[in-house]
């Protein structure tokens, strides 16, 4: 008894430190960023084209390329850290970074623990196929075969959209939805903006295109909670950067369309 | 925890397609399996000299390799060298290369237990090498190993699983989409081995009863 109390005290103490901590940061970063002269991003590099190493062991892809856009538009240097899908948020709100540029998406849960730019790079599942291919509108599915992963997001939306005579082959994993449509087994291939990316890289003897788009879930970055002063910075460098056609130059690069309506 | 069977057979349709076609993709690689195998185990026994390394490559080959391996190189290998099957032939052409190795090895032992007096007797009433396979040797020779014949069958129906890998639109197939869309996984896989359970016995039955009735002709064995 007389332990747990002595637990839940130091708890507590713990939890009113950290806040105290967390709060005494706020607005900081942006200050810290520019007196540093050196911005901390966190980048993905398992998840291509957005972020992989390449044969140079360096990082690239579109979210590297947009860090080092926001750095030399904010005229500071830039660290990259390597982060993964489940301890990109983590970086943030233990300050070990001050952007996270990692194909997140933007959802009321992450909302409630750090704040969010607009919208800087399109995420999407969509229909691909061969340039020679013409597809205008689901209804050109019809009479044609599509590989899909099973279960998978793009897999649900085709269900919904798709016409009686379009034959859906379903897949176990995105592995074999992409070798069933490189091996030539079906004629259309729909999955994510980041698999079809790789598989238009890896095989440009296809001359794949993207033709239809069945799901938007656009990516924003990341700030800590509170840090508004970075958020404004870096939300005039990204509006800027929609008008002079950046954004688009780089969705054109490494995702095989333009970026299109980004949401704010 | 809570089950709710509800939600997985409303989808009876798609248990249905699934279940036709694990019986349709079973009865033709049944048939077409134990006689590639009985064609097998007579070169493997009688055939010609020449041919009999070819048979044994094969044999040795698709036994010592793993299905789902031996599906995959038919439906994404093949298609490099410009054989393009659909998914259906090739889960049926990869059943019957399969079940045909198999079943090769199954029924050349049965003919090797043959007595010889059984074969001198046919050759002494003047009948062809031909004649004395078909007629003396086989009809004993299928008997002694049916239910060993009638395992493998079974177990390439079993195997047929992993052709939804290929989009085969089998009954795992059917258990994982419905699972994938309501994600009533416990509830999915349960309905699919009841009904995986309930073709395993009437596929026993029903060769069991095919094998008296038509291959060995209601002799006792």
């Amino acid at each position: 008894m007389k332990l747990s109390k002595r637990l839940v005290l130091s708890a507590a103490v713990a939890a009113s430190l950290l806040t105290l901590a967390g709060t005494s940061h706020a607005q900081a970063a942006l200050d810290s960023i520019q007196k540093a002269k050196l911005i901390k991003i966190a980048i993905p590099t398992d998840f291509p084209p957005y972020g992989f190493v390449g044969i140079d062991l360096k990082p690239q892809g579109l979210d590297i390329d947009m860090a080092n856009y926001i750095a030399t538009k904010m005229g500071v240097k830039i660290e990259l850290m390597p982060v993964t899908s489940a301890n990109r948020i983590a970086y943030l709100q233990t300050k070990k970074a001050d952007l996270v540029i990692s194909t997140l998406g933007k959802n009321p849960e992450r909302e409630k623990v750090i704040d969010f730019t607009s919208a800087y790079s399109p995420f999407f599942q969509a229909i691909y196929a061969a340039k020679t291919m013409s597809i205008k509108s689901m209804n050109d599915l019809t009479g044609k075969t599509v590989a899909v992963t099973r279960g998978a997001i793009e897999d649900q939306e085709l269900t919904k959209v798709a016409p009686a005579g379009a034959e859906l082959k379903r897949f176990e994993d995105n592995n074999a939805t992409v070798s069933a449509y490189v091996s030539g087994q079906t004629q259309l291939l729909a999955t994510g903006a980041s698999v079809a990316g790789v598989m238009m890289q890896k095989n440009p003897q296809l001359n794949a295109e993207y033709k239809l788009l069945l799901k938007d879930s656009p990516n924003f970055i990341g700030v800590g909670k509170g840090e508004d002063a970075l958020r404004t910075k870096v939300n005039a460098i990204i509006a800027e950067a929609k008008k002079s056609g950046d954004i688009d130059k780089m969705a054109q690069k490494w995702l095989g369309r333009p970026a299109g309506q980004l949401p704010e | 925890m809570e089950l709710d069977f509800a939600a997985v057979l409303t989808e009876w349709p798609l248990l249905l397609k699934g279940v036709a076609w694990t019986i349709g993709l079973t009865v033709v690689s049944a048939v077409l399996g134990v006689l590639l195998g009985i064609a097998c185990a007579w070169v493997r026994t009688q055939g010609p000299g020449w041919s009999r390394p070819g048979v044994a490559a094969y044999v040795e080959l698709i036994r010592n390799t793993p299905f789902i391996v031996q599906l995959f190189f038919i439906f994404f290998g093949l298609p490099a060298m410009g054989v393009r099957l659909s998914p259906e032939w090739s889960s049926v052409i990869a059943m019957v290369i399969n079940l045909g190795a198999y079943s090769a090895e199954i029924v050349r032992a049965g003919i090797q237990t043959t007595p010889a007096g059984q074969i001198e007797a046919a050759m002494s009433l003047a009948l062809s090498r031909m004649q004395t396979f078909i007629h003396v040797v086989l009809p004993p020779a299928l008997q002694r190993v049916w239910p060993a014949l009638v395992s493998q069958i079974i177990i390439v129906m079993l195997g047929s699983a992993v052709c939804g890998q290929i989009s085969t639109e089998e009954l795992s197939f059917a258990a994982n989409l419905i699972q994938s869309r309501n994600f009533r996984a416990f509830e999915a896989f349960i309905v699919a081995t009841a009904l995986y359970l309930l073709l395993s016995i009437a596929t026993r039955a029903t060769l069991n009863w095919f094998g008296q009735r038509f291959l060995f002709g209601g002799r006792r064995g």
